[in-house]
């Protein structure tokens, strides 16, 4: 199972940069000064991209954790954190 | 001191907890549904500041400040105390609530109307971001090990609740006059933020006769309070390990199904199935009150066999039925105007095409069949005035009251979406409260809790209306974001979480 998690971690290492390089990429698509939707406005797609990149940055950590084996075992107490 | 507290004692918690809480989504849910009276109000078309300020209103507050008003309310509340930080965000919110109802229109005060409606929207998200963990935490930690789930599960019943209210007292007070004496200046828009100030006053005053949390108490009594809570939440390693667990292994495919569930559904019903407006909003009404007591039973299972599993097999069972189920919401309001039926009655106004002299008739025609299926037909038809010619329109099928037995079909889909998120999100208090130290509590649950739901599932209509753009073909594509993000929360959460009950929260 351990190997498992190990494993797992690699695809999370890889599937952050995947979302944001797919939203950059709707971002540039769907702007529109002229456009009347949401998709359209490039105020939007500033707030969801400035808030979603940290949490990418935090799914790459916990990819790395993952990868490095530090979720093999969890802590039992809250003396362990 | 730090005993569980009495059976009495508890309903007493329970109560105040959450009647603040159902008060906090109530008041932050009506904004959002009444989104289209309030822009013709203070964000008028056509004006480039105050299209911005609308946008910052609806975005801003729930993607950025709710998660920054997790971490200022839970740092303060691992500082000073949950009972009196959750009581400040209840006034905070109660507070703006009732100051959105009050504020004049922009054709009175101009500039100055979206200005402040944005000011107090932002202060709503804050204050919200502050109020779930508190509540989750005051709860818990009130809580004996053997019923945590089950007494945090009457917490987590809020959201939805708080819901169910705002849907009824919008269609109470438009039932009651017309619409245009509801969309007026002061019309009956306002009401619903002003009924705010009775229920924040009678909630707060609750609230004021509840003690501290005992686990906090005693920490602070042997002076054990963290120094610095945010320090501690995320720079520390061993904590932020397990904050990063919470958000991606169960708290972020929580949030999308939560959302898919109670509110991308109605807007589906409502935009793409082109469903009538007063039955899409009651056969919501009926099926939130039938599936809101499972919150309490799966909170109360969550005791007995874990959180884990309840939560993955909600997770699970809504990855496999989406599609089927929105599947049927568009083949069951697959309307077709019959040839042999003659229309109830016919409406047709002209008017003129703007900057043109070209006329545009717009044709309105009711149809009922003997199915017991109802529905309107629109249909815009130019006539060009240079050559006389007549350009015929597109005829949509709009306002479709369901038959019987169709409505009540749907009910029960609704019903056993919204199931899924009492599976999902019922057992959530508990499972939060046991992965951190009481020290960091408020603080390291606050802040996953709200990116996975203001974030990802404030997303769900956004992304989803992004997927439909691109990919046209597939009415059902929007669903692909909350799908993908369960499949992957629910492979973290399988692999990563363990399905152990922390019996001992005190350290």
């Amino acid at each position: 199972m351990n190997a498992f998690k190990r494993y797992f971690g690699l695809l999370f290492l890889f599937i952050a940069p995947f979302v944001i390089f797919e939203l950059v990429n709707g971002a540039i698509k769907n702007i529109d000064p002229a456009g009347t939707k949401d998709i359209n406005n490039p105020i939007i797609w500033i707030i969801i991209i400035a808030i979603f990149t940290p949490i990418a940055i935090g799914l790459v950590i916990f990819g790395w954790y993952a990868f490095k084996g530090e979720y093999d075992h969890l802590p039992q107490k809250s003396k362990d954190l | 001191m730090n005993r569980p507290s009495s059976t009495t004692n508890i309903r007493k918690v329970i109560t105040a907890s959450s009647l603040g809480t159902m008060i906090e989504w109530y008041d932050f849910y009506i904004f959002g549904m009444l989104a289209k009276t309030i822009s013709t109000q203070f964000f008028p078309e056509g004006n480039p500041t105050a299209a911005l300020l609308s946008t910052l209103a609806i975005f801003a507050a729930g993607f950025i400040v709710r998660p920054f008003g997790a971490l200022v309310f839970g740092r303060l509340g691992d500082l000073i105390g949950r009972k009196y930080t959750f009581l400040l965000t209840l006034i905070l919110m109660g507070g703006s609530t009732f100051l959105i109802g009050c504020v004049p229109s922009y054709a009175t005060i101009g500039i100055a109307a979206p200005i402040l409606v944005l000011l107090l929207r932002l202060l709503q998200g804050l204050a919200l971001g502050g109020e779930y963990g508190g509540a989750a935490t005051y709860v818990a930690e009130h809580s004996p090990a053997n019923k945590r789930g089950y007494y945090t599960s009457w917490i987590q019943t809020t959201a939805t609740l708080g819901l169910f209210v705002a849907l009824g007292i919008i269609l109470l007070v438009k039932s009651n006059m017309s619409d245009a004496a509801f969309n007026a200046e002061w019309g009956g828009w306002r009401y619903p933020f002003w009924i705010s100030i009775v229920l924040v006053g009678v909630s707060i005053y609750i609230r004021m006769k509840m003690s501290e949390s005992p686990m906090f108490s005693k920490l602070k009594a042997e002076g054990k309070t963290s120094a610095n809570p945010l320090k501690e939440s995320f720079r520390n390693k061993a904590n932020f390990k397990m904050v990063l667990l919470a958000l991606f292994g169960a708290v972020m495919g929580q949030g999308v199904i939560w959302y898919t569930g109670q509110f991308y559904a109605q807007s589906f019903l409502e935009n793409t199935c082109k469903v009538d407006f007063e039955q899409s909003r009651t056969l919501m009404l009926i099926a939130i009150a039938f599936a809101t007591p499972f919150f309490i039973l799966w909170g109360w299972l969550s005791d007995k066999i874990g959180r884990k599993w309840i939560m993955m097999v909600g997770m699970a069972l809504a990855i496999f039925t989406y599609r089927p189920i929105f599947q049927t919401f568009l083949d069951d309001t697959k309307y077709e105007v019959p040839e042999s039926i003659s229309p109830k009655n016919l409406d047709i106004q002209t008017s003129l095409l703007s900057g043109t002299q070209d006329s545009l008739l717009v044709s309105t025609s009711n149809y009922i069949l003997p199915d017991g299926k109802k529905f309107q037909t629109k249909q815009t038809d130019t006539v060009f005035y240079n050559s006389g010619q007549l350009s015929i329109g597109k005829i949509n099928i709009i306002n479709k009251v369901l038959p019987k037995a169709t409505y009540w079909k749907f009910v029960g889909l609704i019903f056993l979406m919204i199931l899924y998120v009492t599976m999902v999100y019922g057992p959530i208090a508990a499972f939060l409260v046991e992965m951190f130290p009481t020290k960091i509590r408020y603080t390291s649950m606050s802040l996953p809790y709200h990116i996975g739901n203001g974030v990802f599932g404030g997303l769900v209509p956004f992304i989803g209306l992004l997927l439909s753009t691109t990919y046209k073909a597939d009415p059902l594509v929007g669903l692909w974001y909350p799908i993908g993000v369960a499949v992957l929360c629910l492979v973290i959460g399988t692999l990563y979480l363990r399905n152990k009950i922390d019996r001992n929260i005190k350290d």
